[in-house]
């Protein structure tokens, strides 16, 4: 057999720029984490594993951990529960409305997620809007503290990522063919039904790669976390931050990354293949 | 056959879409078990009938009605007519029993009667090894069959077929013909089928709907309208015709320079008159058009004359039965009786 050489050479460039670019710096990351930390100096010589003991046996290292999954779980289902209903609103509006709705739905992408972030805070503060509608109308006597709290930080970051949902869905729905959804109806099936039983088996490939996007984006998102959560409600990224410009512990802060990487690899890996055994039919 | 004659009504439909309308004042009764057919070019409205029948298009004006009852403001799910869509639209992500079962479910039968039914409808339409296969791994007429079978399942009181051969080869298309008209008849089931192929709408219908700018042109049994067309679009659309157009007075009718008869009764002053090219013969004597053969086709069974002639070009076939045949070039004269022309008085 002779193997056809020019594919290789045409994704050779491609393949250089991400070798030097990302493959690369992954590695010295990896690298990094295994040199000892100095302080005072910063990067020591040598190679040690104390800073993953550390991450496996401190408790405050778990707790940011146990706190970055479960946002990005939450952040995930949210985005899910609002993405699906609202990309398929959109492609059963009319070509006018649809194009309207798209400019609402994804504007808020070509703005910046501090700008984004920042609206939340103005909303949520002890002197925000929200709390202060609610004493003016006399509901509540002091201010409900909605700041730095996991719900703000969840609804927030849903917030930012749920137009990627709605894209990845959106993509999938193009592909079905809306005849289906009217033999169901000529078969008996109401509107509900209809939804639940011919069009979300069919969209579950879309469902899985905003899934698989917003959980990643989640798990690595800064600004967010940082300006809702603050310096109390410390997520794995935030901490890297901290790691690398506050205590000047590249090492560490390698370490947390590069925990972080393999379990978004394993969660996302392994929801990809659990998803596509279980809906098999719809992939093909 | 025809039990009641008014089994579904349809009142003066009208549907408009922004510039265009799509059906026009039309009305229509189909009795019970009959085959109707809507024939038609494309952009005729026979689609957007049938839509509105399904309850997917809500008609503009006008009402629906089966067995007496208006069904024009029901919704399509509650409509429970079967429908064959065009493009079948099977559901890709269940197996053939799985398409079957989803109309059953909805009117909640219990799991014995279910699959009972699931095995009849199989085999039906002879698919009882294919019922855990996924639609994708079916043959276009294996597809064609099952969305039959789970348009019948539900033993709707009236069937709607969307061009279901439109996505077969011609081969199968005619097999499946057959298939579907013994069906037909032996449930009795009534049916509406769209198509725009009149070899299709003839073999198939009871009676065929013409269809053109969303208004009926002609409808009839199959052989009527092809015999007895009621002006140049239904002769055109259904099988090919002549059509000379002329002024009569009741005997002959002046076509340019060239007297032709026409049949005792037919009206007089500016008329169409359609000759059909298997009812032109050649002849040698007492022609009474004269003409050059300009091409000469083979269709198997018959073959093709184009004859250029004083009048304008004409068709003509002969079957082929093996005796010679004029040649391309040779001049020729052609003869009918005034009994094969039919004339029709030309409307402004």
């Amino acid at each position: 057999m002779i193997r056809n050489p020019l594919p290789w050479w045409l994704a050779s460039p491609a393949a250089l720029l991400m070798l030097a670019f990302l493959a690369l710096p992954m590695v010295m990351l990896l690298g990094l984490s295994l040199n000892p930390f100095v302080p005072g100096a910063g990067v020591g010589e040598g190679f040690t594993l104390s800073h993953y003991a550390d991450l496996a046996t401190d408790d405050y290292f778990h707790t940011i951990f146990g706190r970055t999954l479960a946002l990005s779980f939450w952040v995930t289902l949210g985005c899910l529960l609002i993405g699906v209903p609202e990309a398929w609103v959109l492609s059963r509006l009319s070509p006018r409305w649809r194009a309207v709705s798209m400019v609402i739905v994804l504007g808020p992408l070509l703005i910046s997620v501090i700008v984004r972030t920042l609206g939340w805070a103005i909303l949520l503060g002890s002197e925000g809007v929200i709390n202060r509608s609610l004493m003016a109308l006399g509901w509540i006597d002091a201010p409900i503290r909605m700041m730095y709290t996991f719900s703000a930080m969840t609804v927030a970051l849903v917030h930012v990522l749920v137009p990627f949902m709605v894209l990845a869905v959106w993509a999938s729905l193009q592909r079905l063919d809306p005849a289906t959804l009217q033999a169901a109806a000529s078969l008996g099936a109401p509107p509900t039904t209809v939804f639940r039983r011919v069009v979300l088996p069919q969209v579950v490939p879309g469902m899985l790669s905003g899934v698989l996007i917003v959980f990643a984006m989640a798990a690595s998102a800064f600004a967010t976390p940082a300006i809702i959560g603050g310096r109390r409600l410390k997520v794995v990224p935030t901490t890297i931050y901290d790691e690398f410009l506050g205590n000047l512990n590249w090492p560490l802060g390698a370490a947390l990354a590069a925990v972080l990487l393999v379990i978004v690899l394993v969660v996302t890996l392994g929801t990809n293949r659990w998803v596509e055994r279980r809906w098999r039919r719809v992939f093909e | 056959m025809s039990t009641n004659p008014g089994f579904l009504r349809l009142e003066r439909l009208t549907k408009r879409y922004e510039r265009i309308t799509a059906v026009d004042d039309l009305s229509l009764d189909i009795a019970q078990g009959e085959f109707v057919c809507l024939l038609g070019p494309s952009g005729c409205g026979k689609t957007t009938t049938l839509q509105m029948v399904a309850g997917f298009v809500a008609p503009d004006a006008g009402r629906i009605l089966l067995d007496g009852r208006d069904l024009t403001t029901v919704p399509a799910h509650q409509r429970g007519l079967g429908i064959v869509f065009q493009g079948y639209a099977l559901f890709p992500h269940m197996t053939v029993a799985q398409n079957l079962a989803f109309g059953l479910q909805m009117r909640k039968l219990g799991a014995t009667e279910t699959n009972e039914r699931i095995a009849q409808a199989l085999e039906l339409v002879h698919l009882q090894d294919h019922a855990q296969r996924l639609p994708r791994e079916l043959s276009g007429g294996q597809r064609q069959r099952v969305a039959l079978a789970r348009a019948l399942i539900i033993q709707p009181p009236v069937l709607l077929l969307d061009e279901p051969m439109g996505a077969l080869d011609a081969k199968l298309r005619e097999d499946m013909q057959i298939e579907l008209r013994a069906l037909q008849r032996r449930l009795g089931i009534t049916t509406v089928m769209v198509t725009h192929d009149q070899s299709e709408a003839l073999s198939l219908a009871d009676r065929v709907v013409l269809m053109q700018t969303g208004r009926i042109a002609q409808m009839g049994r199959p052989h009527e309208l092809y015999e007895q067309p009621n002006g140049r679009f239904s002769s055109t659309f259904l099988g090919k015709a002549n059509i000379f157009s002329g002024t009569s007075d009741g005997q002959m009718i002046q076509v340019g320079s060239v007297r032709l008869p026409v049949p005792p009764g037919s009206p007089p002053g500016a008329v169409d008159c359609i000759v059909r090219p298997e009812r032109m013969r050649f002849a040698s004597s007492q022609a009474l058009l004269q003409g050059e053969i300009v091409a000469r086709v083979f269709l198997g069974n018959h073959w093709l004359f184009q004859i250029s002639t004083p009048v304008g070009d004409v068709q003509l076939t002969e079957p082929n039965t093996g005796l010679p045949l004029p040649s391309e070039g040779s001049r020729v004269g052609l003869l009918w009786t005034p009994d094969d022309a039919r004339v029709i008085a030309r409307n402004a």
